[in-house]
């Protein structure tokens, strides 16, 4: 058992046992779902089901039903990609880099963030699989033997990174996951009363004892998987970045680019833990559990980030006016002051000025002004996106071919279906799922616990 | 050969694992222990040795990295050399950087895979196993060592009765295996 400071804020409120623990993340699962379950369900679903209907309807149509043009050959669907890459990076980083830090608030929040990254990843998949619009020769990225004489594939482009970097940060996330889950799982396995949910749980579980050894094994399969997941979840955005900064269009070929991106990812996926938290918290009982001190954490991760992306933004728009470079100017004065002004001042005040709000306290630790504020942030993330890749192709050298890319309602579906999907995922896995680290959290119950630092011998044994 | 197998449950892990500091000082074997999280220390008490799925990891990481150096050099340097931009494409040095990105992601893809898998295989965890803990209370907040009979030659089945009487535990099961 580890030491704990006596000032620190316990991690899990209330007079809490190992027993209690079990109950609490077990009984949301084992009880009947509340009505507002299946509402939200059945909203995720229609939304979903509309966007994976504009789905094939691309894909029976082909590319051009969005509404791109011969100047912007990139729009929604590279913006919605790398939108969804940046909210999947919070929960791997959550889980790998917290671990290594020893920060014990990560357990209460690291198995909903790590389903959240899968789901966020598995949407971010789906744009550059149905760019291809021949999503049945999707399996070509793969440096596969053919009948082209072997033609392989790029290895030199960014592009060729970008999917093995996606796939082995999806499938590495998954597998830490599911390593984790297989304890959780086995606890409710003991637990179900039901023979079908006992045979799902069973198998689920692959049959997990909780002998002495195997936990050895566990503790340090974890601690390897934290490692080399570290500098993963660093390498994947720095790789989606490269898309645009081993470019040559002026406002894209910029060497700030990875730390840039993997800074406002981890802002963005945050603010995504957040608005999923809060009300996850609320809706299955868990506020003893996630409660102020965690969201005020994770605030403070919003405001550093949110600080760095500040930072990159007025840093680029130094370095264009003092590089010298006409074109690199405008760019961004074009940003700033063109046609697109509005989606860089709505970037601008979403990611620059709100995370600077999280310096005052009683604002850090309100779920209400988070809950806002977790939004606001991944509007702006959105738009950062989008300022970075259309404004920077709108308008081209020669002025004949500047255009304006207007999105077609194709485009606004399949967006708007992938977080109906996203959705429809994430709380399939809040029914179904631990949504807690049950049996990781009852490991800092004496060390952090409320009960446990309260009472009078805490000091004394320690 | 009939074995008998005492299940010594404990409801605190710092319980436990004092109860069994005492008694492997006793000579007593204690073959396993069931907990619903890993007990921090009970490893060399009861003579478990570290894993070494570590190394492991390192020797997956280092096929991965030496799989994508072959395979880039024969893609993109023997077999179909490609002139972009009048890269150099004659020698995998001179292209090297162009490579790391996925000699880096493909190093981490075996090592994490590979280590997980040999977890697996090494647990006897897969999906249809048969769950092993004595009760089903172990995955929640009970404690249970196994102590085998047959594993403990020098202490009678009474003598062990008596010193857990005096150690105190919470519950004791007996079972008998054919």
């Amino acid at each position: 058992m580890q030491k704990e400071a006596a000032i620190r804020e316990p991690l899990i409120l209330g007079h809490k046992t190992y027993h209690d623990v079990t109950e609490d993340v077990c009984r949301p699962i084992e009880d009947k779902a509340p009505k507002m379950w299946y509402i939200l369900f059945g909203i995720a679903l229609v939304i979903g089901l509309y966007g994976v209907g504009s789905i094939l309807y691309l894909l029976g149509t082909g590319v051009g039903v969005w509404g791109l043009n011969k100047t912007i050959g990139w729009a929604w669907d590279i913006t919605n990609f790398v939108w969804w890459v940046g909210i999947g990076h919070a929960g791997t980083l959550i889980s790998a880099v917290l671990l290594l830090f020893r920060q014990k608030w990560r357990m209460a929040i690291n198995r909903s963030a790590e389903a959240m990254t899968i789901f966020a990843v598995f949407m971010a998949g789906t744009f550059p699989l149905i760019h291809m619009g021949r999503l049945w020769v999707g399996y070509w990225v793969m440096p596969i033997p053919n009948q082209f004489g072997s033609l392989w594939v790029n290895f030199n482009s960014p592009l060729l990174w970008d999917v093995f970097a996606i796939s082995t940060y999806l499938s590495v996330s998954l597998v830490f996951w599911y390593i984790g889950l297989i304890p959780d799982f086995a606890t409710i396995r003991d637990r179900a009363k039901k023979p079908l949910a006992k045979k799902m749980y069973g198998i689920l579980s692959f049959g997990w004892s909780g002998r002495a050894k195997h936990w050895n094994r566990f503790e340090l399969v974890s601690l390897v998987l934290a490692g080399l997941a570290t500098p993963l979840v660093f390498s994947v955005h720095s790789i989606v970045s490269f898309d645009f900064a081993t470019s040559v269009i002026p406002g894209w070929h910029t060497t700030i680019f990875p730390p840039y991106f993997v800074a406002g990812a981890v802002f963005s996926g945050f603010a995504m833990v957040q608005t999923l938290i809060l009300i996850m918290r609320k809706a299955m009982g868990l506020e003893a559990y996630i409660h102020t001190k965690h969201v005020e954490y994770m605030n403070i991760v919003i405001m550093v980030t949110g600080s760095i992306v500040g930072t990159a933004y007025i840093t680029e728009l130094f370095i264009s006016w003092y590089s010298g470079v006409e074109y690199e100017s405008y760019a961004f004065i074009n940003r700033a002051t063109g046609p697109y002004w509005w989606a860089y001042w709505s970037m601008m005040t979403c990611n620059v000025i709100s995370p600077q709000l999280m310096w005052i306290r009683r604002l850090r630790r309100s779920l209400l002004f988070t809950f806002f504020i977790s939004i606001v942030v991944n509007i702006g993330m959105w738009f950062e996106r989008y300022v970075i890749i259309v404004t920077s192709i709108h308008r081209d050298y020669i002025p004949a071919a500047w255009s304006m890319h207007f999105p077609s309602h194709i485009d606004i579906a399949i967006y708007i279906g992938t977080i109906g999907l996203f959705f429809v995922f994430f709380l399939l896995f809040a029914r179904y799922f631990p949504v807690l680290a049950l049996n990781e959290v009852k490991t800092i119950l004496k060390g952090s616990g409320q009960s446990y630092k309260e009472s009078p011998d805490y000091h004394k044994h320690h | 050969m009939s074995d008998k197998v005492l299940y010594v449950m404990y409801d605190d892990d710092e319980v436990l694992k004092n109860s069994a500091k005492q008694l492997v000082a006793k000579g007593v074997k204690i073959s396993e222990v069931f907990s619903p999280f890993p007990i921090h220390g009970i490893d060399p008490i009861i003579g478990i040795k570290n894993t070494r799925l570590g190394i492991m990891a390192f020797l997956y990481g280092l096929t991965g990295l030496t799989l994508a150096t072959v395979g880039m050099r024969y893609f993109m340097i023997v077999d179909w050399p490609m002139n972009i931009g009048g890269k150099p494409n004659f020698s995998y040095l001179d292209n090297m950087l162009a490579f790391i990105p996925i000699t880096f992601e493909f190093t981490v893809m075996c090592a994490a895979h590979g280590m997980a898998i040999t977890y697996l295989l090494r647990n006897k965890t897969l999906p249809g196993m048969p769950a092993q803990n004595p009760d089903p209370r172990t995955t929640d907040d009970k404690f249970v060592m196994e102590i085998r009979l047959s594993e403990n030659n020098k202490v009678t089945e009474a003598e062990l009765d008596g010193m857990l009487q005096e150690i105190g535990y919470l519950e004791l099961d007996k079972k008998e295996i054919k």
